[in-house]
């Protein structure tokens, strides 16, 4: 009698729980169109699932350490709405005529956080820190390529490349570092330790206030930014470790940026109307594609029919559609689209199951012995281990469909999910994996030179395949030695190609970012860079401000 | 002596029996492992084949229990988690009491440096925290089933052992025992024979109590993405992957939720059932046997 | 108690070293390494930063030389600096975390023991009743039903739909500018939730040992010449059954000390809290070693004083212990 009092209480929450999603309509409301007046003031709430590792942003490679870098430190360059480098912190820069020397000019009105002005001297100074063999800068490659960064001036800086350097322009977004305050810890190696990584200074949009540990990050307006003081006074950057957790809080409006909807969320959970109202929702393809790479070592990957067959096995909308709940655009190859070099005039795999079993009969894989799986001649039935990291949700229901299509075809592939750490040692870098479900970003300049030369194969190096095409190799040298536009892009058409011929990978898509942003912050004007890169020109209106400026 | 041994089953039994919760709990627990069992012929569906032409669908005719997010039929995912689940409990609960018993019966019956040895060995490893110990062993194995079967089972073997080291050290002491020694019986014949057979009860209802645990565990350990691989279901993945969706979704959190909560109770109420019916009886047992086997 | 005392404390130093030494080989041997962790998916990142920190950590040398400097540094109570980009000093990170995991959980703690030890009670005087049926489901349930579960639907029903509870976090946005009194009870708001999660599982535990224990004890002689002696029932139970029957339960409660002080991780995560089981957890998985030994060193230390503690509050409410081995008659 107890127990049946018990269950009938948990089925009452249940229809309590369902009468909740009664609220999903699908009638879209706009929010509030009236055009208010720019207005100075309140506070933005950003949540984040991971803590920040650093205040120094040079030194860390995860994305909340960049993301508070980005509002703190300034470049020299930075990225305007369609992806092309504009003027940041440097007004102007030119080339010189064999592409070996770039100077800049920079801004005279730029100070620190502190008062001091910013020099070309901040400039050298930053360059010879992250080169330094005692820092530990993740991306200090980049700079690795320069021969000498030389003050011609206090607002003169020029920069020589011993050869010509496709990323030379992009590569100056870097983060500026104060030369008067780090100085002195540079040459030890203690630049973690320094004063900087507990009250950083920049010539960012916002000063630093407060670092909590695993609770949040607090900025303020830096009203002496040289583009104008930030409209935003306030931001607060809260740390939630479970995405659950953050969806709870935008829709009790605790947050009122996510970075990320996952797809499911953006469909089927914020059509409600008050949601609307509350939130505007967003959409433009993201930086990263994801991919299904072959061990090409692996005799069976070896061959490009295999691997052509699986393209024609496996259905991209269907992933788009399962996974990314339609948030996603088909690629085939490895460049952003909407940057300059992007070309969609490349072959392309249809669906097409009978294809791909064709293409493995071809390669001499059919099914001899009816038991549904496709064997080799002696008898050896195809199967290999996908492998993708811990964490991602996305990536495993992506191994999951491949692995059922790949099942219809006759192939039985495992799937094995490590946790990211054990996955990049054991597997990656020695490069003992069969086949591997990741994402790459690709970055704003398509080179990608580390990614496909079949040079970039040592066990720190980023051509994890194994690929090797002496017309790419060739392809991707002049890409990478020319620093003229209309030049470079008949080069990278042209992988681009060979690319999706070949099929090293199986480029799958590319992912629709889902920032969600409060209704009440204006200002905003999404492009193919996305939405923050003009964040300080966001405001809220007054009369819809809703925390105390500070 | 078998009738002694008879006399005291059914003295158990009769106490068993009314208990109501007990009762019910073991007729929870035989259900389920008869549904267990007989998974693969009641699911309507192949639990591991995604269609996404119905993702996240709310439970129909022709999908009771709903789908998942890739279009998995749920009910059909419950019933074959309900495999895994319990194995997970059997097995990892089998290697607990195993290595418990084993090290709990050196400990006590030998006595001295063993003893001493073994029981800081407990005490360092209750002192770990327990995820600590979990994830630590999780990052060395690959994870599958049987490796979380295994580490769970290892984090688990100490309240085992320090039980039978405790009934050992009590038992060893009684008159029957010392009178086996002396008319020359093997070591291992008395432990086999006389003491572990006396100890055997609180280890049972140790072994009742840790299955729902290591159920709980299990799900814990979905949660934070170290559960078991897909594309095999268990209640505690099935559970994780809804999370996210919850209110559009409440029949991916509700059913695996239920189930879990259902098997947890059930083995709680049935072992403490065992226990209750066994203590009093133990202890009159117990005397009973003294008195028989020491003449 | 004095010889008593000394052994135990003697104890503490090599089960310290037994633990730190197996836990730094057990993580150290786990594959991956803290520069790992490091490298994102870009195809920027450069090798040389891999060398570079290899030397910095020591971690080129063999395992027993950096356990062993390790040791050495911690006897001068030098725990290091965390291995990720912010380079704090491991005491720092652990005392960032610790004060909320501790309150949280001596909170979580207090609560559970005032309902458990009752119910407990009650259940055993009056087994077989209504109320013991009604209150054993009920505690069962708690413990059958999953944390994150239970917090997700409580967070979105308190939380998102009826806007009475904060849902996640320590502090409002506004923390620093309310009164005194505002701040704490904006504090109580934002710890309501997890600690009902907590405490509603944490109860079975508690409760049916305080039964099991009392049954027993209702049974023994004494309780028996008690009664006969003439003194009413609510004497017998509440002042001799009672104070016998809670001796287990003190063992309890050494035992579920490390979870104390180490802080549970799944209701850290999803209540976005700061304490320690978050903290280890990251550092786990980033292979933080300073941090992760740290974590354990003071996880341990703690744990092994409490259980200190609780043996000499155990010596002296048990006279049996106390007297040296008589039966015990009150």
């Amino acid at each position: 009698m107890l127990r049946r009092a018990g269950r009938a209480l948990l089925l009452l929450a249940a229809g309590a729980l369902a009468a909740c999603s009664a609220e999903v309509e699908m009638k879209a409301e706009a929010p509030d169109a009236t055009p208010y007046a720019r207005a100075y003031g309140d506070t933005f709430v950003e949540a984040s699932i991971g803590d920040i590792g650093t205040l120094i942003p040079t030194l860390a490679s995860d994305a909340p350490s960049h993301e508070i870098g980005g509002w703190v430190y300034d470049g020299l360059v930075r990225l305007d709405k369609n992806l092309n480098n504009v003027p940041a912190m440097a007004e102007s820069w030119t080339f010189s005529q064999d592409c070996l020397t770039l100077d800049f000019k920079l801004r005279r009105d730029v100070k620190w956080h502190d008062g001091r002005p910013f020099t070309a001297e901040d400039v050298v100074f930053t360059w010879k820190a992250i080169v330094h063999p005692k820092t530990p800068a993740p991306f200090k490659e980049k700079f690795l390529q320069i021969k000498s960064v030389e003050a011609l001036d206090s607002y003169t800086v020029r920069v020589t490349y011993p050869e010509p350097y496709a990323r030379s322009v992009e590569s100056w977004q870097e983060y500026i570092l104060p030369k008067h305050r780090l100085e002195p810890y540079v040459a030890e190696g203690k630049l973690r330790e320094s004063p900087q990584n507990k009250q950083p200074i920049g010539t960012g949009a916002y000063r630093f206030q407060e670092w909590r540990s695993g609770e949040k990050v607090v900025l303020l307006a830096n009203p002496d930014y040289y583009l104008g003081k930030p409209y935003l006074s306030r931001i607060v950057y809260r740390v939630i470790p479970s995405q659950a957790t953050i969806f709870l809080e935008l829709k009790a409006r605790g947050v009122d940026y996510s970075q990320g909807l996952t797809a499911i969320q953006y469909t089927r959970q914020t059509e409600y109307p008050a949601f609307r109202k509350a939130y505007r929702k967003f959409r433009y393809p993201g930086s990263g594609y994801t991919f299904l790479a072959f061990n090409l070592k692996d005799p069976r990957f070896a061959d490009r029919r295999v691997r052509q067959a699986f393209a024609h096995a496996i259905n991209k909308r269907e992933l788009i559609e399962g996974v990314a709940m339609g948030l996603a655009r088909e690629v085939d190859g490895p460049v952003r689209p909407g940057s300059w070099a992007y070309t969609d005039r490349v072959k392309h795999f249809d669906f097409d199951p009978k294809k791909a079993k064709d293409l493995l009969a071809e390669a001499g894989w059919s099914d001899r012995d009816g038991d549904g799986l496709v064997e080799d001649k002696d008898g050896k039935p195809f199967t290999f281990t996908i492998r993708t990291n811990q964490g991602n949700d996305e990536r495993k229901k992506i191994a999951e469909i491949i692995q059922q299509r790949l099942a219809d075809v006759g192939v039985k592939a495992e799937i094995q999910i490590i946790d990211w750490a054990s996955f990049i040692k054991e597997f990656v870098k020695p490069r003992k994996f069969e086949a591997l479900v990741l994402g790459l970003g690709s970055g704003t300049d398509p080179d990608q030179y580390v990614v496909w030369h079949s040079s970039q194969v040592g066990p720190d190096q980023m051509n994890r395949t194994g690929y090797a095409n002496p017309e790419v190799d060739a392809l991707l040298e002049r890409g990478r030695a020319s620093c003229h536009q209309q030049e470079r892009i008949q080069y990278y058409h042209r992988i681009q190609e060979i690319l999706a011929e070949d099929v090293p990978m199986l480029f799958l898509y590319v992912r629709d970012a889902l920032p969600v942003v409060s209704s009440r912050v204006r200002g905003l004007d999404p492009g193919p860079a996305g939405i923050t890169y003009n964040f300080h020109e966001w405001f809220v209106p007054t009369p819809l401000q809703v925390y105390t400026s500070g | 002596m078998a009738q002694r041994a008879r006399g005291e089953i059914r003295a158990f039994g009769r106490t068993f029996v009314r208990n109501r919760l007990a009762v019910g709990g073991g007729i929870v627990v035989a259900i389920l492992v008869v549904l267990a069992v007989l998974a693969p012929l009641l699911a309507p569906w192949d639990p591991n084949k995604p269609d996404t032409r119905r993702i996240l669908t709310p439970p129909s005719s022709s999908h009771p229990l709903g789908t998942d997010q890739i279009g998995r039929d749920v009910l059909s995912r419950v019933l074959y988690g309900a495999r895994v689940s319990l194995a997970v409990g059997f097995v990892s609960v089998g290697i607990a009491t195993i290595i418990g018993i084993l090290l709990g019966a050196a400990a006590g019956y030998h006595g001295g440096l063993v003893d001493a040895v073994i029981t800081r060995v407990v005490d360092l490893m209750l002192v770990f925290p327990r995820f600590f110990l979990l994830l630590a062993v999780l990052a060395f194995l690959k994870p599958s089933i049987w490796t979380i079967m295994v580490v769970i089972g290892l984090s688990g073997w100490m309240g085992v052992a320090r039980l039978v080291r405790a009934e050992f050290l009590t038992l060893r002491e009684r008159e029957f025992v010392v009178w086996s020694e002396s008319i020359g019986a093997s070591a291992a014949r008395v432990v086999f024979r006389h003491i572990l057979p006396n100890a055997m009860a609180p280890v049972l209802v140790a072994m009742t109590l840790g299955i729902p645990a290591a159920i709980l565990t299990e799900s814990g350990l979905s949660f934070l993405g170290l559960g078991v691989q897909p594309p095999y279901a268990t209640w505690g993945n099935i559970l994780t992957d809804g999370k996210d969706a919850l209110e559009i979704a409440w029949w991916m959190t509700l059913y695996p939720g239920l189930a879990i909560l259902i098997t947890v109770l059930s083995y709680n109420l049935l072992g403490e059932g065992i226990r209750d019916a066994l203590d009093p009886r133990l202890r009159q047992a117990r005397v009973g046997r003294i008195l028989r086997v020491g003449r | 108690m004095g010889p008593f005392l000394v052994r135990r404390l003697l104890v503490v130093v090599p089960l310290l070293i037994g633990i730190t030494f197996v836990s730094f080989i057990v993580i150290s041997l786990a594959p991956g390494g803290p520069l790992d962790f490091l490298e994102g998916e870009s195809p920027d990142l450069s090798p040389e930063v891999k060398k570079q920190l290899t030397e910095l950590y020591g971690l080129d040398k063999p395992l027993v030389v950096q356990y062993w400097s390790w040791l050495t540094r911690l006897a001068r109570l030098d725990f290091g600096r965390s291995f990720l980009p912010d380079g704090k000093p491991v005491l720092t990170k652990i005392g960032e975390r610790l004060p909320v995991t501790l309150l949280l959980n001596i909170v979580e703690m207090l609560i559970i023991l005032a309902v458990a030890v009752p119910i407990g009670v009650l259940s055993a005087v009056r087994q077989g009743s209504s109320f013991d049926k009604v209150t054993t489901m009920f505690v069962f349930i708690g413990f059958a039903t999953p944390d994150f579960w239970l917090a997700l639907l409580l967070m979105s029903f308190f939380g998102a739909q009826l806007g009475w509870l904060p849902i996640s976090g320590l502090r409002s946005m506004n923390w620093e500018y309310l009164s005194f009194w505002g701040q704490q009870l904006d504090f109580i708001s934002h710890l309501a939730l997890p600690i009902v999660v907590a405490t509603f599982g944490g109860l079975a535990g508690f409760s049916r040992y305080m039964r099991q224990s009392m049954l027993e004890v209702v049974r023994q002689d004494y309780v028996q010449t008690a009664r006969a002696k003439g003194l009413s029932e609510q004497v017998v139970i509440g002042k001799h059954a009672l104070r016998n029957a809670l001796l287990p339960v003190v063992t309890i409660l050494g035992l579920s000390l490390p979870g104390l002080i180490g802080g549970s991780v799944i209701i850290e995560s999803i209540f976005a809290i700061p304490g320690m089981g978050q903290l280890m957890v990251q550092s786990i998985y980033a292979r933080d070693y300073p941090v992760v030994m740290g974590n354990l060193v003071v996880v341990a230390v703690l744990t092994l004083f409490a259980n200190l503690f609780a043996d000499i509050a155990y010596g002296f409410v048990d006279p049996r212990i106390r007297l040296g081995g008589r039966r015990g008659r009150r």
